[in-house]
């Protein structure tokens, strides 16, 4: 069993009293992530779990399906909040590699940096990166929306597929590469794109689409000061004049 | 494409090529070794269009193979099983090293992954009653699962590929098994594809890509590289599935003895290792046929591997690429195989290359008995194809008892040949009931030439 922090007779019931938070905390010191995870698969809606002493452990808090919030205080390491399904994870410190990999819905938040890969294949709801994300931000997103307070390394969105991502800072060489049907948004400078990822125009719509995203990543910049890139479409089809392209 | 004869003594219309073979010699015509009519058309082709060939099916080249085996059978050292009366075996327990729920499959036959999306829904559905029917697992494969899989296949092994095209949590906890594809026999370092032609509304939808691109899967997986990653990630995956579901990791034969070693490092329940000869969707012709190693010359370094660990028989080792007949799953196994999966196999005891369509198969070009051209969509039994009316040729049930015939014949032949060499169970097959018809083999396969004791780089 996860070390609760109250006692099992104070235990808060299956759905919180409005507006008191149902604090359960585990201490990683004391419990195995194993209790961790099983801990939050059998949890119910509403309960609002702590971790401390995360120690940069690998895969915090992975596969949650109940709308929970989940604070981990301090740095995680590869895989934190990966396949997540429901609720909000929040992340104090840093997060290793695969943060959020194939999350579905729900929202993950990082106060600190992610290393590479961040938000991997997602397929849906929200990745926050406060901080920097590293190489392959994005690589093969599936409809997921991130934003990313610093830089993003070398070959983010990578092939690409749907979803958002938004970079307030600078974006690494290869930005975008074999990118489909995703959109990137970047306020710094773009040291290189990818093969068959170009620079689009800011049309309404897509200063609409940003100022919300921002908006949901409790950001204050103005969307004016971003540049849209996306795919340019031509490498999807196998063609001759694209062989130097691949 | 036709020859314009060059013989003033030969009626114009009938083509060279279709003349007998002594005919053509007699006309002085001597077809090249090296360039043989098949690689100039390949050259006329490749000319012709500018990009490679891409086609299904698996090497077409010969390579030492189980063919090149033999069993020993009983002799006055060895007792044989009375063939209709002793039991012989055939069950295997897949993944209990790690997980709480193994696999336990009647027969070490398994089907190998194949997408939905390269194959169409009946013929997944097919796949699934058949080898429910007997008791054995199906794999899903680039593309996700779909229900009418997951309905119909008892034991359902969920592929976790570089695309994650449709990988989701749900999925993966309803799944039995958890297969890590790092690579295929037919190409090993090479992703997927899948052309425009298949990618419907609904494949599109499944694996979130615009209807008729041409798909290309990447082929590094995006969140992890090498075995230390490796452990980490199946790591996560034990802890999304609670520790219930056995992880396997699939490798295309290259380095067999470092990649399982590896596998087992980074905790692998069970490896799945696929010969160069394993059949594919959509591959470059030029990829399949000259990369990665024989399921011959693999198995014995896997095997290797596992011993070396102390892990064999406890860490599973599946086996494919080129498995037909019971024969050939008895040698798998007695070589060290825990199972084996089929592929090529499956798709042909389905329909696949059945002479009944062959005037359609003339219409695209190609023939029964060779039709390959799975990336093509427009397949004439329905199985490799999208097209709704085509694929409506295939009836589910029809085709999944035929293959459940099938994979009934592959245990009963297995059966057979153990009882022959004595044993009681399949995987109480050895090497030592094995010996090989060349010298090639006998390297590879680690057994002795027949009617000797050597074997070629031993000792
Ligand atoms: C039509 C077809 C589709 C395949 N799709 C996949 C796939 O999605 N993932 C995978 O790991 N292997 C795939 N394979 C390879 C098989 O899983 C298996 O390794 C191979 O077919 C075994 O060799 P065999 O065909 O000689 O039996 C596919 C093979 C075929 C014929």
């Amino acid at each position: 069993m996860v070390t609760l922090t109250i006692p099992e007779a104070d235990m808060p019931p299956a759905t919180a009293p409005e507006g008191i938070p149902a604090g359960i905390g585990v201490d990683l010191d004391d419990s195995p992530v194993r209790e961790l995870n099983q801990a939050l698969h059998d949890a119910v809606d509403g309960q609002s779990w702590t971790v401390t002493s995360p120690g940069g452990k690998h895969s915090l808090a992975v596969g949650i399906d109940a709308d929970v919030d989940v604070t981990i205080e301090g740095h995680a390491g590869y895989y934190a909040a990966g396949m997540h399904q429901k609720g909000r994870v929040t992340i104090t410190g840093n997060a290793g590699v695969g943060l959020a990999e194939n999350i579905m819905s729900g929202s993950v938040h990082v106060k600190g940096d992610a290393s590479q890969s961040a938000a991997a294949t997602g397929h849906g709801g929200l990745v926050v990166i406060d901080g920097n994300a590293g190489a392959r931000c994005g690589i093969s997103m599936k409809g997921v929306d991130i934003v990313v307070g610093g830089d993003i390394g070398h070959m983010s969105a990578f092939m690409a597929q749907a979803g958002r991502l938004v970079v307030c800072g600078n974006a690494g060489d290869a930005l975008g590469d074999s990118i489909y049907e995703a959109r990137i948004y970047v306020k710094g400078s773009v040291a290189s794109l990818g093969a068959d990822c170009i620079e689009k125009p800011m049309r309404a719509e897509h200063l609409e689409e940003l100022a919300g995203l921002l908006a949901a990543a409790g950001r204050t910049e103005d969307p004016a000061g971003f540049r849209r890139y996306g795919s340019a479409r031509n490498l999807y089809h196998f063609h001759v004049d694209n062989s130097t392209s691949y | 494409m036709t020859l314009t004869p060059i013989q003033q003594d030969i009626p114009a219309q009938v083509p060279v090529q279709e003349l007998p073979a002594q005919d053509i010699a007699a006309l002085g015509l001597r077809e090249s070794a090296t360039f043989d009519r098949a690689t100039i058309a390949d050259i006329q082709r490749a000319a012709a269009t500018g990009v490679y060939d891409i086609r299904g099916w698996g090497a077409k080249r010969r390579v030492p193979h189980f063919d090149d085996l033999l069993f020993l059978g009983a002799s006055m050292s060895r007792y044989p099983l009375e063939g209709y009366r002793e039991k012989c075996d055939t069950d295997v327990v897949l993944g209990d090293r790690h997980a709480s729920r193994p696999l336990h499959l009647q027969t070490p036959v398994t089907i190998a992954g194949m997408s939905f999306g390269a194959l169409s829904a009946n013929a997944k559905e097919a796949l699934g009653r058949g080898a429910s029917e007997v008791g054995t697992s199906t794999t899903t494969g680039d593309g996700g699962m779909t229900p009418e899989e997951r309905g119909q296949s008892r034991h359902l092994v969920y592929q976790y590929l570089p695309s994650r095209y449709g990988m989701n949590p749900d999925d993966l906890r309803k799944a039995d098994a958890i297969e890590i594809v790092l690579g295929q026999g037919a190409k090993p370092g090479g992703g997927g594809m899948l052309l425009g032609q298949k990618i419907t509304e609904r494949v599109a939808g499944m694996r979130t890509l615009p209807v008729g691109i041409d798909q290309r899967s990447a082929s590094r997986h995006p969140d992890w590289t090498g075995p230390d990653d490796l452990e980490i990630k199946i790591g996560e995956l034990r802890e999304i599935t609670d520790w219930k579901t056995p992880i396997y990791v699939k490798i295309g034969a290259s380095r067999p003895y470092y990649d399982t070693a590896l596998a087992v490092k980074s905790g692998a329940d069970v490896v799945v290792v696929d010969g160069m000869q394993g059949g594919t969707a959509a591959t470059q012709q030029v990829f399949i046929e000259n990369v990665g190693i024989p399921t011959l010359a693999a198995i014995p370094q896997a095997v290797q591997a596992l011993q070396e660990l102390g892990v064999h028989r406890k860490v599973q080792l599946i086996v494919s690429g080129g498995i037909r007949t019971g024969a050939d799953v008895a040698k798998a196994l007695a070589l060290g195989a825990d199972a084996v999966a089929i592929g090529t196999a499956a798709l042909i005891a389905l329909g696949d290359n059945d002479p009944r369509y062959a005037a359609e198969y003339s219409a695209l070009g190609s023939a029964a008995g060779f039709y390959d051209d799975f990336q093509d969509g427009r397949d004439p039994a329905g199985i490799t194809t999208q097209d709704p009316d085509l694929a409506s040729r295939l009836d589910p049930v029809a085709a999944g008892r035929r293959l459940a015939n099938y994979l009934r014949v592959l245990t009963m032949e297995a059966q057979t040949i153990a009882r022959a060499c004595g044993k009681s169970h399949l995987h109480n097959l050895e090497p030592e009931d094995l010996v090989a018809l060349t010298i090639e083999a006998s390297a590879m396969a680690r057994v002795p030439l027949a009617g000797t004791s050597w074997i070629p780089g031993a000792g």
